[in-house]
């Protein structure tokens, strides 16, 4: 099962898919072996229930009367697809960011009914950094004009706001050599003539991405799900040590090194709370200039590991022999 | 390292362990040893390495590999949490030996280290005659491209054991594809060493 990022959706595979390089016939998630399942995440915008959808109560869009969810909510609604499909035991779980967390979360709710799982440049808990750039991209879209609380629906969207978030967002996905390696200070040619305008390509391209992704998402729906990942803490009340205990699941961290938005040492602390429950449990440290974007772009060093990891999983290669 | 040095060195460390043991093979390279460990004594294996291939290859191998440099310590591992911890053929490659076997002999009850003696015969030919940095089939690279940073024979390392206050329990020399028993520090490639300290 694939669990997808923030801005992310069900459509994985196949042309377009955000993960269309890994998963398909001969890939690294092969899908001539494996039964790939991708379902959009509850909150989301494209296709599972969100605060754009009609409410059949009042047969309006919910908006803010949709209630906040959580990290768990997502993977229960996960589950009771699975429970519909029939499914009693998955090979593994797999996601990067936001779907790494749907990825833990599973380890914790569910670990008997996982082989393995397989969690990308994540984290147990969200820190202040993480959850204060969250906070600046939920302002940015509450302090557009056409917000109006969220009761925005079959009126003008606050594509500003949202547009300037994802901007926001888009910055901490990359790194400072990734940026300088795309754009350096190269200018733009096809600029209007104003004081203030796009000059440099690094502008030009988060403006697109700002744009591109207002066609796309759903504002209220941006808001729920930083929240929800904010929120996001399995150490709550709990000791590292306990939070896998009973996990017969065999787990890949991955991480990446430029990745300063998730920083390695949150991985080497989800190994490590493996470790200290007993859970056989390997961890990669993924040499990227990528930043916290490398989990959608090192399509080829993932693919080694995790074409390897799922091989031996399938045939109870290693320790449980 | 010859292949048929190896297999002796594997044969000697896979006796020493008990079955089912918990093992940490730090340098764990592309995870032989783990696998044959696995398969022998029905160990609980883990790894520790550095390269990205040799990862893949422990990976793929379904063992439990943890990517990281042994320099920054074991700061994961509580005080004696693990029955084995094996330096083998990693020593003369960290930047600081010390600080590694220290970190072993925390986390583990007992500590296996094996590395090429530097003084074996044909390495003091190679100096005394020659004039010449030894490359031998224990020591196979040249001067400007080794991984290997510290250079110690078999009467160094038991030096150093002394001066730290460990046990030595058991020690096993080998050359070629045969065990070493007179005069090891000169007629042996490899050294391997049992330890505990308490």
């Amino acid at each position: 099962m694939v669990l997808h990022a923030l801005s992310g959706d069900s459509h994985t595979a196949d042309q377009g898919g955000w993960w269309e390089n890994l998963i398909g016939p001969g890939k690294g998630i092969d899908t001539d072996k494996y039964f790939v399942i991708c379902s959009n995440v509850i909150g989301g915008c494209r296709g599972s229930t969100g605060p754009s959808s009609v409410n059949p109560l009042t047969g309006k869009p919910y908006g803010l009367s949709f209630p906040l969810i959580s990290i768990h909510d997502m993977v229960e609604a996960q589950r009771h697809l699975v429970d519909f499909l029939g499914i009693e035991k998955l090979l593994s779980v797999v996601g990067g960011s936001m779907g790494g967390m749907q990825v833990l979360q599973w380890m914790v709710s569910y670990p008997k009914r996982i082989r393995s799982a397989i969690p990308i440049a994540t984290t147990l808990k969200h820190t202040p950094q993480q959850i204060a750039f969250n906070e600046v991209g939920r302002q940015a879209v509450m302090s557009d004009p056409d917000w109006k609380n969220g009761a925005y629906y079959g009126h003008s969207s606050p594509a500003k706001g949202l547009a300037l978030a994802r901007m926001i967002g888009h910055i901490t996905y990359m790194s400072d050599i990734s940026m300088t390696e795309k754009f350096g200070r190269k200018i733009r040619h096809d600029k209007e003539p104003f004081k203030f305008s796009a000059d440099f390509e690094v502008e030009g391209y988060l403006h697109y991405r700002g744009d591109n992704f207002v066609k796309r998402f759903d504002a209220n729906s941006y808001l729920y799900l930083t929240k929800a990942i904010d929120n996001f803490n399995l150490l709550n009340g709990h000791g590292l040590a306990n939070i896998f205990e009973g996990l017969k699941a065999k787990v890949l961290v991955l991480a990446f090194k430029s990745d300063w938005l998730y920083p390695t040492y949150q991985s080497q602390e989800i190994v490590k709370a493996c470790k200290l429950s007993g859970v056989e449990a390997s961890y990669c440290e993924i040499n990227s200039t990528y930043g916290h974007d490398a989990f959608l772009l090192e399509i080829t060093k993932e693919t080694q590991l995790i074409e390897g990891f799922l091989k031996a999983v399938s045939n109870g290669n290693g320790q449980h022999q | 390292m010859t292949k048929q040095t190896q297999v002796i060195e594997h044969k000697v460390i896979s006796r020493w362990i008990n079955s089912g043991a918990n093992v940490l093979d730090l340098g764990c390279g592309d995870g032989e040893l783990l696998s044959l460990l696995i398969r022998n004594k029905h160990v609980h294996a883990q790894g520790v390495e550095l390269s990205d291939q040799a990862i893949n290859t422990c990976v793929a191998a379904g063992l439990n590999v943890y990517q990281q440099d042994i320099d920054t310590g074991l700061t994961e591992y509580a005080d004696k949490s693990i029955d084995f911890v094996i330096l083998n053929q990693t020593l003369q490659q960290v930047r600081k030996p010390d600080l590694a076997i220290k970190e072993a002999l925390r986390v583990g009850k007992k500590v296996i280290v094996g590395f090429p003696n530097f003084c074996y015969i044909t390495d003091r030919f190679s100096i005394f005659f020659r004039g010449k940095v030894p490359v031998t089939s224990s020591l196979p690279y040249e001067w400007y491209d080794t991984p290997n940073l510290h250079f110690l024979s078999i009467t160094d390392f038991k030096e150093y054991c002394s001066k730290i206050n460990v046990t030595i329990e058991d020690q096993i020399f080998i050359s070629k594809n045969h065990t070493v028993k007179i005069l090891p520090n000169l007629f042996a490639e490899v050294g391997l060493f049992l330890l505990s300290k308490h």
